[in-house]
Protein backbone atom coordinates (compact mmCIF):
# COMPACT_ATOMS: atom_id res chain seq x y z
CA UNK A 1 0.00 0.00 0.00
CA UNK A 2 2.63 2.48 1.13
CA UNK A 3 5.06 1.46 -1.61
CA UNK A 4 2.28 1.89 -4.16
CA UNK A 5 1.68 5.51 -3.11
CA UNK A 6 5.40 6.19 -3.30
CA UNK A 7 5.65 4.75 -6.83
CA UNK A 8 2.62 6.72 -8.02
CA UNK A 9 4.14 9.83 -6.50
CA UNK A 10 7.52 9.18 -8.14
CA UNK A 11 5.86 8.60 -11.52
CA UNK A 12 3.88 11.81 -11.16
CA UNK A 13 7.05 13.75 -10.34
CA UNK A 14 8.81 12.23 -13.35
CA UNK A 15 6.09 13.60 -15.64
CA UNK A 16 6.95 17.18 -14.71
CA UNK A 17 9.53 19.18 -16.67
CA UNK A 18 13.06 18.62 -15.41
CA UNK A 19 13.66 22.05 -13.89
CA UNK A 20 10.90 21.94 -11.33
CA UNK A 21 11.16 18.25 -10.44
CA UNK A 22 13.19 18.64 -7.22
CA UNK A 23 10.97 21.55 -6.27
CA UNK A 24 7.80 19.54 -6.74
CA UNK A 25 9.34 16.65 -4.83
CA UNK A 26 10.13 18.80 -1.81
CA UNK A 27 6.77 20.58 -1.88
CA UNK A 28 4.84 17.31 -1.95
CA UNK A 29 6.98 15.96 0.88
CA UNK A 30 6.29 19.08 2.94
CA UNK A 31 2.57 18.70 2.31
CA UNK A 32 2.77 15.03 3.26
CA UNK A 33 4.27 16.05 6.61
CA UNK A 34 2.19 19.17 7.27
CA UNK A 35 -1.32 17.82 6.71
CA UNK A 36 -1.07 14.86 9.11
CA UNK A 37 0.72 17.16 11.54
CA UNK A 38 -2.01 19.78 11.53
CA UNK A 39 -4.66 17.08 11.81
CA UNK A 40 -2.88 15.58 14.79
CA UNK A 41 -2.66 19.03 16.35
CA UNK A 42 -6.42 19.36 15.95
CA UNK A 43 -7.06 15.95 17.43
CA UNK A 44 -4.55 16.49 20.22
CA UNK A 45 -6.72 19.32 21.49
CA UNK A 46 -9.67 16.96 21.34
CA UNK A 47 -7.71 14.17 23.04
CA UNK A 48 -6.67 16.57 25.76
CA UNK A 49 -10.24 17.52 26.57
CA UNK A 50 -11.42 13.92 26.44
CA UNK A 51 -8.56 12.41 28.43
CA UNK A 52 -8.50 15.08 31.11
CA UNK A 53 -12.27 14.73 31.21
CA UNK A 54 -12.06 11.03 31.96
CA UNK A 55 -9.28 11.63 34.49
CA UNK A 56 -11.60 14.03 36.29
CA UNK A 57 -14.61 11.69 35.95
CA UNK A 58 -16.35 13.77 33.29
CA UNK A 59 -17.17 12.82 29.72
CA UNK A 60 -15.65 15.73 27.87
CA UNK A 61 -16.96 17.06 24.55
CA UNK A 62 -19.52 14.61 23.13
CA UNK A 63 -21.99 16.71 21.15
CA UNK A 64 -20.46 17.27 17.69
CA UNK A 65 -20.41 14.09 15.66
CA UNK A 66 -20.14 10.55 17.04
CA UNK A 67 -18.64 10.74 20.56
CA UNK A 68 -17.70 14.34 19.85
CA UNK A 69 -15.18 13.38 17.18
CA UNK A 70 -15.86 16.46 15.04
CA UNK A 71 -15.35 18.85 17.93
CA UNK A 72 -11.95 20.14 16.65
CA UNK A 73 -13.55 21.18 13.35
CA UNK A 74 -16.37 22.93 15.15
CA UNK A 75 -13.75 24.78 17.20
CA UNK A 76 -11.82 25.76 14.10
CA UNK A 77 -14.91 27.13 12.36
CA UNK A 78 -15.91 29.03 15.46
CA UNK A 79 -12.47 30.63 15.72
CA UNK A 80 -12.23 31.40 12.01
CA UNK A 81 -15.49 33.30 11.99
CA UNK A 82 -14.74 35.26 15.13
CA UNK A 83 -13.63 38.84 14.83
CA UNK A 84 -9.96 39.57 15.36
CA UNK A 85 -9.83 42.56 17.65
CA UNK A 86 -6.69 44.62 17.33
CA UNK A 87 -6.11 46.75 20.42
CA UNK A 88 -5.79 50.48 19.83
CA UNK A 89 -2.21 51.77 20.14
CA UNK A 90 -0.88 48.32 19.42
CA UNK A 91 1.65 47.66 16.73
CA UNK A 92 -0.54 46.16 14.03
CA UNK A 93 2.13 44.49 11.92
CA UNK A 94 3.89 42.84 14.85
CA UNK A 95 0.58 42.04 16.52
CA UNK A 96 -0.54 39.96 13.55
CA UNK A 97 2.96 38.62 12.89
CA UNK A 98 3.62 37.30 16.39
CA UNK A 99 1.39 34.21 16.21
CA UNK A 100 3.00 33.28 12.91
CA UNK A 101 6.49 33.60 14.39
CA UNK A 102 5.46 31.16 17.12
CA UNK A 103 3.82 28.74 14.75
CA UNK A 104 6.36 28.62 11.92
CA UNK A 105 9.36 27.21 13.88
CA UNK A 106 7.18 24.47 15.35
CA UNK A 107 6.49 23.39 11.77
CA UNK A 108 9.93 24.07 10.31
CA UNK A 109 11.69 21.85 12.83
CA UNK A 110 9.97 18.81 11.31
CA UNK A 111 12.22 19.10 8.27
CA UNK A 112 14.96 17.11 9.99
CA UNK A 113 12.89 14.59 11.96
CA UNK A 114 13.38 11.07 10.57
CA UNK A 115 10.12 9.13 10.39
CA UNK A 116 11.49 5.82 9.20
CA UNK A 117 14.72 4.56 7.73
CA UNK A 118 15.45 6.97 4.87
CA UNK A 119 12.17 8.77 5.41
CA UNK A 120 13.25 12.29 6.21
CA UNK A 121 12.61 15.57 4.45
CA UNK A 122 16.11 16.95 4.73
CA UNK A 123 18.87 14.64 5.90
CA UNK A 124 21.29 17.41 6.85
CA UNK A 125 24.43 16.81 8.82
CA UNK A 126 23.78 19.48 11.43
CA UNK A 127 20.22 18.30 12.11
CA UNK A 128 20.43 18.57 15.88
CA UNK A 129 21.84 22.10 15.69
CA UNK A 130 19.11 23.02 13.24
CA UNK A 131 16.44 21.83 15.65
CA UNK A 132 17.99 23.82 18.49
CA UNK A 133 18.29 26.95 16.36
CA UNK A 134 14.82 26.79 14.87
CA UNK A 135 13.03 26.05 18.13
CA UNK A 136 14.85 28.93 19.81
CA UNK A 137 13.17 31.33 17.40
CA UNK A 138 9.71 30.51 18.76
CA UNK A 139 10.32 32.67 21.82
CA UNK A 140 10.20 35.78 19.62
CA UNK A 141 6.53 35.19 18.94
CA UNK A 142 5.88 35.29 22.67
CA UNK A 143 7.96 38.41 23.31
CA UNK A 144 6.61 40.28 20.31
CA UNK A 145 3.02 39.33 21.15
CA UNK A 146 3.44 40.66 24.66
CA UNK A 147 5.05 43.87 23.52
CA UNK A 148 2.86 44.59 20.50
CA UNK A 149 -0.36 44.10 22.47
CA UNK A 150 0.40 47.25 24.46
CA UNK A 151 -1.13 45.70 27.54
CA UNK A 152 0.39 45.24 30.98
CA UNK A 153 -0.88 41.72 31.51
CA UNK A 154 0.27 40.55 28.11
CA UNK A 155 3.66 42.13 28.70
CA UNK A 156 4.11 40.52 32.12
CA UNK A 157 3.05 37.18 30.69
CA UNK A 158 5.51 37.53 27.83
CA UNK A 159 8.37 38.35 30.20
CA UNK A 160 7.59 35.39 32.41
CA UNK A 161 7.19 32.99 29.57
CA UNK A 162 10.23 34.05 27.58
CA UNK A 163 12.50 34.08 30.64
CA UNK A 164 11.32 30.56 31.34
CA UNK A 165 11.86 29.41 27.77
CA UNK A 166 15.36 30.89 27.61
CA UNK A 167 16.37 29.28 30.92
CA UNK A 168 15.15 25.83 30.04
CA UNK A 169 16.68 26.00 26.60
CA UNK A 170 20.12 25.75 28.23
CA UNK A 171 19.30 22.54 30.07
CA UNK A 172 17.72 21.19 26.90
CA UNK A 173 20.76 22.07 24.84
CA UNK A 174 23.07 20.35 27.29
CA UNK A 175 20.88 17.24 27.26
CA UNK A 176 21.14 17.20 23.48
CA UNK A 177 24.93 17.53 23.71
CA UNK A 178 24.83 14.25 25.64
CA UNK A 179 22.93 12.64 22.77
CA UNK A 180 25.42 14.05 20.33
CA UNK A 181 28.35 12.58 22.27
CA UNK A 182 26.62 9.22 22.59
CA UNK A 183 25.66 9.01 18.91
CA UNK A 184 28.83 10.63 17.59
CA UNK A 185 26.77 12.57 15.07
CA UNK A 186 24.57 15.63 14.72
CA UNK A 187 22.56 13.96 11.99
CA UNK A 188 19.14 12.95 13.30
CA UNK A 189 18.98 9.93 11.03
CA UNK A 190 22.36 8.69 12.27
CA UNK A 191 21.28 9.29 15.88
CA UNK A 192 18.41 6.86 15.43
CA UNK A 193 20.60 4.39 13.55
CA UNK A 194 23.05 4.49 16.47
CA UNK A 195 20.27 3.11 18.67
CA UNK A 196 19.68 0.10 16.47
CA UNK A 197 19.31 -3.25 18.21
CA UNK A 198 17.04 -4.01 21.09
CA UNK A 199 15.51 -1.78 23.73
CA UNK A 200 18.78 -2.02 25.64
CA UNK A 201 20.51 -0.08 22.86
CA UNK A 202 18.24 2.91 23.10
CA UNK A 203 19.87 5.99 24.54
CA UNK A 204 17.41 6.50 27.36
CA UNK A 205 19.33 3.95 29.44
CA UNK A 206 22.85 5.40 29.34
CA UNK A 207 21.47 8.94 29.23
CA UNK A 208 18.65 8.46 31.69
CA UNK A 209 19.16 11.73 33.63
CA UNK A 210 19.48 13.65 30.38
CA UNK A 211 16.33 11.96 29.08
CA UNK A 212 14.38 13.06 32.15
CA UNK A 213 15.82 16.57 32.04
CA UNK A 214 15.06 16.84 28.35
CA UNK A 215 11.46 15.84 28.61
CA UNK A 216 10.75 17.94 31.70
CA UNK A 217 12.45 20.94 30.08
CA UNK A 218 10.35 20.22 27.03
CA UNK A 219 7.23 20.54 29.14
CA UNK A 220 8.58 23.82 30.52
CA UNK A 221 9.52 25.04 27.03
CA UNK A 222 6.02 24.58 25.76
CA UNK A 223 4.64 26.46 28.78
CA UNK A 224 2.46 23.51 29.70
CA UNK A 225 1.25 22.64 33.18
CA UNK A 226 2.83 22.42 35.73
CA UNK A 227 5.07 25.12 34.26
CA UNK A 228 2.29 27.28 32.83
CA UNK A 229 2.81 30.37 34.99
CA UNK A 230 2.94 32.30 31.73
CA UNK A 231 -0.81 31.98 31.56
CA UNK A 232 -1.47 31.73 35.27
CA UNK A 233 -5.12 32.68 34.99
CA UNK A 234 -5.40 33.64 38.64
CA UNK A 235 -2.55 36.15 38.34
CA UNK A 236 -2.22 37.54 34.84
CA UNK A 237 -5.42 36.50 33.08
CA UNK A 238 -4.05 34.48 30.17
CA UNK A 239 -0.47 35.56 29.73
CA UNK A 240 0.99 36.94 26.55
CA UNK A 241 -2.06 36.23 24.40
CA UNK A 242 -4.72 38.03 26.48
CA UNK A 243 -5.40 40.54 23.71
CA UNK A 244 -5.71 37.95 20.96
CA UNK A 245 -9.02 36.72 19.66
CA UNK A 246 -10.35 34.60 16.85
CA UNK A 247 -7.90 33.11 14.42
CA UNK A 248 -4.90 35.01 15.80
CA UNK A 249 -5.46 33.31 19.14
CA UNK A 250 -6.07 29.99 17.44
CA UNK A 251 -2.64 30.15 15.82
CA UNK A 252 -1.00 30.55 19.24
CA UNK A 253 -3.06 27.64 20.45
CA UNK A 254 -2.04 25.51 17.47
CA UNK A 255 1.60 26.46 17.99
CA UNK A 256 1.49 25.25 21.59
CA UNK A 257 0.15 21.87 20.54
CA UNK A 258 2.46 21.62 17.55
CA UNK A 259 5.36 22.27 19.93
CA UNK A 260 4.13 19.52 22.22
CA UNK A 261 4.10 17.07 19.32
CA UNK A 262 7.54 18.27 18.30
CA UNK A 263 8.98 17.75 21.79
CA UNK A 264 7.42 14.29 21.93
CA UNK A 265 8.90 13.49 18.52
CA UNK A 266 12.35 14.74 19.44
CA UNK A 267 12.33 12.82 22.71
CA UNK A 268 11.44 9.64 20.89
CA UNK A 269 13.98 10.17 18.12
CA UNK A 270 16.84 10.98 20.47
CA UNK A 271 16.26 8.77 23.46
CA UNK A 272 13.81 6.04 22.55
CA UNK A 273 15.13 4.70 19.29
CA UNK A 274 12.85 6.56 16.89
CA UNK A 275 11.17 4.10 14.57
CA UNK A 276 12.76 0.98 16.11
CA UNK A 277 10.39 -1.52 17.61
CA UNK A 278 10.84 -2.44 21.28
CA UNK A 279 10.26 -6.04 20.20
CA UNK A 280 13.18 -6.05 17.79
CA UNK A 281 16.51 -7.66 18.63
CA UNK A 282 15.07 -10.27 20.97
CA UNK A 283 16.30 -13.23 18.94
CA UNK A 284 13.76 -16.03 18.57
CA UNK A 285 10.91 -14.07 20.15
CA UNK A 286 11.04 -11.26 17.64
CA UNK A 287 11.55 -13.62 14.72
CA UNK A 288 8.39 -15.57 15.55
CA UNK A 289 6.44 -12.37 16.17
CA UNK A 290 7.53 -10.80 12.88
CA UNK A 291 6.69 -13.98 10.99
CA UNK A 292 3.00 -13.88 11.99
CA UNK A 293 1.09 -13.37 8.72
CA UNK A 294 -0.74 -10.05 8.15
CA UNK A 295 -0.04 -8.53 11.57
CA UNK A 296 3.64 -9.46 11.87
CA UNK A 297 4.75 -6.11 10.46
CA UNK A 298 3.03 -4.41 13.36
CA UNK A 299 5.67 -5.80 15.69
CA UNK A 300 8.55 -4.95 13.39
CA UNK A 301 10.25 -1.57 13.38
CA UNK A 302 8.58 1.12 11.36
CA UNK A 303 6.90 4.48 11.29
CA UNK A 304 4.02 3.23 13.44
CA UNK A 305 6.34 2.69 16.41
CA UNK A 306 7.44 6.31 16.23
CA UNK A 307 3.79 7.31 16.36
CA UNK A 308 3.04 4.98 19.28
CA UNK A 309 5.95 6.30 21.30
CA UNK A 310 5.04 9.89 20.53
CA UNK A 311 1.46 9.22 21.56
CA UNK A 312 2.74 7.98 24.90
CA UNK A 313 4.65 11.20 25.53
CA UNK A 314 1.70 13.30 24.46
CA UNK A 315 -0.39 11.36 26.97
CA UNK A 316 2.22 12.28 29.59
CA UNK A 317 1.78 15.97 28.72
CA UNK A 318 -1.96 15.67 29.30
CA UNK A 319 -1.51 13.54 32.39
CA UNK A 320 0.82 16.14 33.92
CA UNK A 321 -1.75 18.81 33.32
CA UNK A 322 -4.49 16.80 34.98
CA UNK A 323 -2.46 15.84 38.06
CA UNK A 324 0.21 18.36 39.01
CA UNK A 325 -0.34 21.69 40.75
CA UNK A 326 1.34 24.69 39.19
CA UNK A 327 4.93 25.55 40.11
CA UNK A 328 5.67 28.89 41.66
CA UNK A 329 7.79 31.11 39.41
CA UNK A 330 10.90 31.19 41.61
CA UNK A 331 10.69 27.42 41.94
CA UNK A 332 10.60 27.06 38.18
CA UNK A 333 13.73 29.15 37.85
CA UNK A 334 15.45 27.26 40.63
CA UNK A 335 14.64 23.93 39.02
CA UNK A 336 15.96 25.04 35.65
CA UNK A 337 19.18 26.73 36.75
CA UNK A 338 20.18 25.03 39.96
CA UNK A 339 18.98 21.48 39.41
CA UNK A 340 18.79 20.66 35.73
CA UNK A 341 21.89 22.41 34.46
CA UNK A 342 24.22 20.87 37.10
CA UNK A 343 22.70 17.42 36.46
CA UNK A 344 23.27 17.71 32.73
CA UNK A 345 26.85 18.96 33.13
CA UNK A 346 27.75 16.10 35.49
CA UNK A 347 26.13 13.54 33.24
CA UNK A 348 27.93 14.92 30.20
CA UNK A 349 31.19 14.03 31.92
CA UNK A 350 29.85 10.56 32.69
CA UNK A 351 28.81 10.05 29.09
CA UNK A 352 32.18 11.28 27.87
CA UNK A 353 33.98 8.76 30.07
CA UNK A 354 31.57 6.00 29.03
CA UNK A 355 32.18 6.72 25.35
CA UNK A 356 35.94 6.74 25.84
CA UNK A 357 35.77 3.48 27.80
CA UNK A 358 33.52 2.04 25.06
CA UNK A 359 31.05 0.60 27.53
CA UNK A 360 28.76 -1.98 25.91
CA UNK A 361 26.07 -2.26 24.65
CA UNK A 362 25.91 1.40 23.66
CA UNK A 363 29.42 2.64 22.98
CA UNK A 364 31.32 -0.45 21.84
CA UNK A 365 30.76 0.11 18.14
CA UNK A 366 34.49 0.58 17.58
CA UNK A 367 34.99 4.31 17.11
CA UNK A 368 31.53 5.53 16.30
CA UNK A 369 32.75 9.11 16.04
CA UNK B 1 22.90 41.15 -20.10
CA UNK B 2 23.54 39.45 -16.76
CA UNK B 3 23.01 35.74 -16.44
CA UNK B 4 21.93 35.14 -12.87
CA UNK B 5 22.20 31.65 -11.51
CA UNK B 6 19.87 30.51 -8.76
CA UNK B 7 22.65 30.84 -6.23
CA UNK B 8 23.34 34.42 -7.23
CA UNK B 9 19.67 35.35 -6.99
CA UNK B 10 19.60 33.94 -3.46
CA UNK B 11 22.83 35.74 -2.61
CA UNK B 12 21.65 39.13 -3.85
CA UNK B 13 18.25 38.72 -2.25
CA UNK B 14 19.76 38.04 1.15
CA UNK B 15 22.48 40.65 0.75
CA UNK B 16 19.85 43.25 -0.06
CA UNK B 17 17.84 42.16 2.96
CA UNK B 18 20.94 42.26 5.16
CA UNK B 19 21.93 45.76 4.11
CA UNK B 20 18.38 47.07 4.22
CA UNK B 21 17.73 45.68 7.69
CA UNK B 22 21.11 46.91 8.94
CA UNK B 23 20.19 50.40 7.71
CA UNK B 24 16.83 50.14 9.43
CA UNK B 25 18.55 49.23 12.71
CA UNK B 26 20.21 52.64 12.84
CA UNK B 27 17.37 54.67 11.34
CA UNK B 28 14.13 53.49 12.98
CA UNK B 29 13.07 55.52 16.00
CA UNK B 30 11.65 52.72 18.08
CA UNK B 31 14.41 50.74 19.85
CA UNK B 32 12.35 47.53 19.92
CA UNK B 33 11.92 47.70 16.16
CA UNK B 34 15.62 48.39 15.78
CA UNK B 35 16.37 45.24 17.77
CA UNK B 36 13.96 43.24 15.61
CA UNK B 37 15.64 44.53 12.46
CA UNK B 38 18.95 43.43 13.93
CA UNK B 39 17.46 39.95 14.27
CA UNK B 40 16.51 40.06 10.59
CA UNK B 41 20.06 41.14 9.76
CA UNK B 42 21.46 38.14 11.65
CA UNK B 43 19.12 35.88 9.76
CA UNK B 44 20.16 37.21 6.39
CA UNK B 45 23.83 36.88 7.33
CA UNK B 46 23.19 33.28 8.36
CA UNK B 47 21.57 32.59 5.00
CA UNK B 48 24.61 34.01 3.19
CA UNK B 49 26.92 31.85 5.27
CA UNK B 50 24.83 28.84 4.29
CA UNK B 51 25.60 29.65 0.66
CA UNK B 52 29.28 29.44 1.62
CA UNK B 53 28.69 25.87 2.91
CA UNK B 54 29.43 27.12 6.42
CA UNK B 55 26.31 25.57 7.86
CA UNK B 56 27.74 25.18 11.35
CA UNK B 57 28.52 28.89 11.65
CA UNK B 58 25.21 29.85 10.10
CA UNK B 59 23.14 27.71 12.44
CA UNK B 60 25.22 28.77 15.43
CA UNK B 61 24.69 32.41 14.49
CA UNK B 62 20.94 31.85 14.61
CA UNK B 63 21.16 29.75 17.75
CA UNK B 64 23.41 32.08 19.76
CA UNK B 65 22.67 35.56 18.49
CA UNK B 66 19.05 35.22 17.47
CA UNK B 67 18.02 32.61 20.02
CA UNK B 68 19.82 33.95 23.06
CA UNK B 69 21.62 37.29 22.80
CA UNK B 70 18.90 39.21 21.03
CA UNK B 71 16.21 37.81 23.31
CA UNK B 72 18.01 39.27 26.32
CA UNK B 73 18.58 42.47 24.37
CA UNK B 74 14.88 42.75 23.61
CA UNK B 75 14.11 42.14 27.26
CA UNK B 76 16.14 45.13 28.32
CA UNK B 77 15.03 47.37 25.47
CA UNK B 78 11.35 46.57 25.98
CA UNK B 79 11.46 47.44 29.64
CA UNK B 80 13.19 50.77 29.11
CA UNK B 81 10.86 53.64 28.59
CA UNK B 82 13.05 55.60 26.24
CA UNK B 83 11.88 59.07 25.40
CA UNK B 84 13.52 59.81 22.08
CA UNK B 85 12.85 63.55 22.05
CA UNK B 86 15.69 64.64 24.40
CA UNK B 87 18.07 62.32 22.57
CA UNK B 88 17.59 64.27 19.37
CA UNK B 89 18.07 67.68 20.98
CA UNK B 90 21.80 68.14 20.50
CA UNK B 91 21.78 67.02 16.87
CA UNK B 92 23.30 70.15 15.35
CA UNK B 93 25.79 70.54 18.18
CA UNK B 94 27.19 67.03 17.73
CA UNK B 95 26.88 67.01 13.95
CA UNK B 96 30.46 68.21 13.11
CA UNK B 97 32.08 65.77 15.52
CA UNK B 98 29.85 62.95 14.31
CA UNK B 99 30.62 63.70 10.69
CA UNK B 100 34.35 63.74 11.40
CA UNK B 101 34.18 60.36 13.11
CA UNK B 102 32.06 58.98 10.27
CA UNK B 103 34.55 60.17 7.65
CA UNK B 104 37.46 58.58 9.55
CA UNK B 105 35.61 55.28 9.87
CA UNK B 106 34.65 55.22 6.20
CA UNK B 107 38.26 56.01 5.24
CA UNK B 108 39.67 53.27 7.45
CA UNK B 109 37.16 50.71 6.28
CA UNK B 110 37.80 51.55 2.64
CA UNK B 111 41.51 50.91 3.25
CA UNK B 112 40.77 47.45 4.57
CA UNK B 113 37.74 46.51 2.52
CA UNK B 114 38.65 48.26 -0.74
CA UNK B 115 38.41 46.42 -4.02
CA UNK B 116 42.21 45.98 -4.23
CA UNK B 117 42.10 43.54 -1.30
CA UNK B 118 39.33 41.39 -2.64
CA UNK B 119 38.30 39.83 -5.90
CA UNK B 120 38.80 36.39 -7.30
CA UNK B 121 42.48 37.05 -8.17
CA UNK B 122 43.29 37.87 -4.53
CA UNK B 123 41.11 35.30 -2.82
CA UNK B 124 40.23 32.22 -4.78
CA UNK B 125 36.59 31.19 -4.89
CA UNK B 126 35.86 28.62 -2.19
CA UNK B 127 35.84 25.09 -3.51
CA UNK B 128 32.40 23.56 -3.64
CA UNK B 129 32.42 20.36 -1.61
CA UNK B 130 30.64 17.13 -2.28
CA UNK B 131 27.31 16.42 -0.63
CA UNK B 132 28.86 14.24 2.08
CA UNK B 133 31.20 16.99 3.25
CA UNK B 134 30.42 18.04 6.80
CA UNK B 135 31.39 21.56 7.72
CA UNK B 136 30.62 20.81 11.36
CA UNK B 137 33.06 17.94 11.44
CA UNK B 138 35.71 20.02 9.68
CA UNK B 139 35.41 22.84 12.21
CA UNK B 140 35.43 20.39 15.10
CA UNK B 141 38.57 18.70 13.82
CA UNK B 142 40.53 21.88 13.29
CA UNK B 143 39.30 23.45 16.53
CA UNK B 144 40.36 20.52 18.68
CA UNK B 145 43.68 19.81 16.97
CA UNK B 146 45.40 22.86 15.48
CA UNK B 147 43.65 25.48 17.60
CA UNK B 148 43.10 23.53 20.78
CA UNK B 149 45.12 25.90 23.03
CA UNK B 150 43.51 29.15 21.83
CA UNK B 151 40.15 27.44 22.05
CA UNK B 152 40.69 26.21 25.60
CA UNK B 153 42.13 29.55 26.72
CA UNK B 154 39.15 31.38 25.25
CA UNK B 155 36.74 29.07 27.05
CA UNK B 156 38.56 29.57 30.36
CA UNK B 157 38.43 33.35 29.90
CA UNK B 158 34.71 33.13 29.27
CA UNK B 159 34.24 30.98 32.35
CA UNK B 160 36.18 33.49 34.44
CA UNK B 161 33.99 36.25 33.04
CA UNK B 162 30.84 34.36 33.97
CA UNK B 163 32.03 33.73 37.51
CA UNK B 164 33.25 37.31 37.87
CA UNK B 165 29.93 38.71 36.68
CA UNK B 166 28.08 36.60 39.21
CA UNK B 167 30.54 37.36 42.01
CA UNK B 168 30.40 41.11 41.36
CA UNK B 169 26.62 41.35 41.35
CA UNK B 170 25.81 38.70 43.89
CA UNK B 171 25.28 40.10 47.34
CA UNK B 172 22.93 38.80 49.90
CA UNK B 173 20.97 41.46 51.69
CA UNK B 174 20.19 40.93 55.30
CA UNK B 175 16.63 40.18 56.18
CA UNK B 176 15.50 38.74 52.87
CA UNK B 177 13.56 35.57 53.19
CA UNK B 178 14.46 32.74 50.90
CA UNK B 179 13.42 29.17 51.11
CA UNK B 180 15.79 26.27 51.52
CA UNK B 181 14.38 23.35 49.57
CA UNK B 182 16.61 20.81 51.30
CA UNK B 183 15.11 21.79 54.65
CA UNK B 184 11.63 21.71 53.19
CA UNK B 185 12.16 18.24 51.84
CA UNK B 186 13.61 17.00 55.11
CA UNK B 187 10.58 18.08 57.12
CA UNK B 188 8.72 15.28 58.88
CA UNK B 189 5.12 15.34 59.80
CA UNK B 190 5.97 15.38 63.51
CA UNK B 191 7.77 18.73 63.07
CA UNK B 192 4.71 20.48 61.76
CA UNK B 193 1.62 18.70 63.00
CA UNK B 194 0.65 18.03 66.58
CA UNK B 195 -2.33 15.79 67.07
CA UNK B 196 -4.31 16.75 70.12
CA UNK B 197 -7.05 14.69 71.62
CA UNK B 198 -9.74 16.56 73.44
CA UNK B 199 -13.28 16.09 74.42
CA UNK B 200 -16.08 17.82 72.62
CA UNK B 201 -16.95 21.06 74.32
CA UNK B 202 -20.38 22.16 75.23
CA UNK B 203 -21.80 25.16 73.51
Amino acid sequence: MFEMIVTIWQDAIALLPGGIQPFAEIITKIIAIMIPLILSVAYLTFAERKIIGYMQVRIGPNRVGPRGLFQPFADVFKLVFKEIIIPSNSNKFLFIGAPLITFAPAMAAWAVIPFDEGMILSNIDAGLLYVLAVTSIGVYGVIIAGWASNSKYAFLGALRSSAQIVSYEIAMGFALVGVLIAAGSLNMHDIVIAQQGSVANWFFLPLFPLFMVYFISGVAETNRAPFDVAEGESEIVAGFHVEYSGMAFAVFFLAEYANMILIAGLTVVMFLGGWYSPLAGLGVVSETLFAIPYIGWMFDSGFHWLVFKMAFFLLLFLWFRATFPRYRYDQIMRLGWKVFIPITIVWLLVVGVAVLAEIPPWFDKGGAA
Amino acid sequence: MFELTGQQIVFYAFSFMLIASALMVITVRNPVRAALFLVLAFFSAAAIWLLLEAEFLAITLVLVYVGAVMVLFLFVVMMLDINTAPLQEGFTRYLPLGLAVAVIIVFELSLVLGPENFGLDKIAAPIAHAADYSNTKAIGLILYTDYVYPFEIASVILLVAIIAAIALTFRRRKGTKSQKPEEQVAVRREDRVRIVKMKAEKR
